[in-house]
């Protein structure tokens, strides 16, 4: 799998040791992004973000669902308690659930919990984000930026790709 | 006159949401049966034999499109709505997926999507949405009082759900309704059939 993104979850913010662990971050996000299988490497206590999506949308369709694989390899539990993006209003974390044959889905009000030393797969049939009040319709093959905002990392942006509506699907399209 | 009206039609309005619940959940309960037990749909005969047979929608066009319409032809018919991040394409896509797997057969019965979300779904959208497939799906929505008719006719479940932001969201049934050519319930399908079970399913319906 294809990592796109990682980042330490703490102190990448603060300003006396910001900039080294900037550095560091850019170099193991250059070196994940030039050489994925070392990408399982990335152990600095931080997230790695596998494979964001999102469905392309038809125009008038004012929402659309994204998807990603969050890994949290730090000691401290983590939330991914929402985002934002140019090309929607509102980017909101949502649950789906299936009971008796009825689809019911809802926003996450705290957030989806990131276990330290766990990861969550955001998927068709479970967790998602939702890009609210959308802009402009997603073009199939496109990268679109999102701003995930967690808890204890803060924002970090994220290039999601745009993939057919079949992507991800129970027959497994690519 | 205006303070007389609205609570016995509010109160009749709320049994009829509670006879739909309770239909939707009979059919659930048909599916269920039919899940557990793996088995042929013949369970289903226990359904009511009025599924589908009175509805009114309109295309994207707007053309009227009723049960009559429909006739002639086996269809799969799935309620949701464009706004539905994850059920609805996959459903759909999964259908569009099912019908290239069934070569040239799988251009003998439709493949409709309604959607139930007259506030925010234009037909012109319904028809933009179903477009995104890559193959025909006849896309309908109508009226609120339509929508309302057509799912209870079908024995499908769906409720506005306010969320923050004065927004809101739709729960629905999940599952795909076959009905023959004659407009008549031959199953359902859900997304716990397998890929064989559910292509048996529509051998059978363009049977």
């Amino acid at each position: 799998m294809q990592r796109l993104y990682s980042v330490p979850a703490r102190g990448a913010r603060a300003s006396l040791f910001g900039a080294p662990i900037r550095l560091v971050a850019t170099a193991l996000l250059v070196g994940a992004l030039a050489a994925p299988t070392l990408a399982h490497s990335v152990k600095n206590g931080g997230l790695t973000i596998d494979h964001p999506w999102a469905r392309e949308t038809a125009q008038g369709q004012s929402a659309g669902g994204g998807f990603m694989t969050i890994t949290n390899a730090g000691r401290a539990a983590e939330r991914l308690v929402g985002g934002s993006t140019p090309v929607a209003a509102r980017v909101e974390v949502h649950t789906m659930s299936m009971e008796g044959g009825i689809m019911r889905m809802r926003p996450l009000k705290d957030g989806l919990p990131i276990p330290p030393g766990g990861s969550v797969a955001l998927k068709p049939g479970s967790f998602h984000i939702m890009f609210m009040g959308l802009k402009r319709p997603l073009k199939r093959g496109e990268m679109v930026p999102v701003t995930l905002d967690f808890a204890r990392a803060g924002k970090v942006t994220v290039q999601f790709k745009v993939e057919p509506v079949s992507h991800g699907g129970s027959h497994g399209g690519h | 006159m205006a303070d007389i009206e609205p609570r016995p039609l509010a109160r009749a309005r709320l049994w009829l949401w509670l006879l739909v619940a309770l239909a939707a959940l009979g059919l659930g309960v048909l599916l269920a049966m039919r899940l557990i037990t793996n088995g042929p749909p013949e369970v289903i005969a226990g359904a009511p034999a009025d599924v589908g047979q009175h509805f009114s929608l309109v295309d994207r066009d707007g053309k009227p499109v009723t049960a009559e319409t429909l006739k002639g032809t086996p269809y799969a018919i799935f309620f949701g709505f464009t706004r539905c991040p994850d059920v609805c394409p996959t459903t759909l896509s999964r259908m569009a997926h099912l019908r290239k797997a069934m070569g040239a057969d799988g251009d003998k019965f439709r493949i409709v999507f309604v959607s139930v979300d007259s506030g925010h779904d234009s037909p012109a959208d319904v028809g933009a949405y179903v477009d995104l497939f890559g193959t025909p799906i006849l896309g309908l929505t109508g009226s609120e009082a339509q929508i309302a008719d057509a799912a209870q006719s079908f024995r499908v479940f769906y409720q506005k759900v306010p969320v923050e932001g004065g927004d809101y969201t739709i729960d629905h049934s999940a599952f795909v309704i076959l009905m023959d050519r004659d407009g008549r319930l031959q199953s359902l399908l859900s997304d716990q059939d397998s890929e064989e079970a559910a292509l048996a399913e529509l051998r059978r319906l363009i049977a």
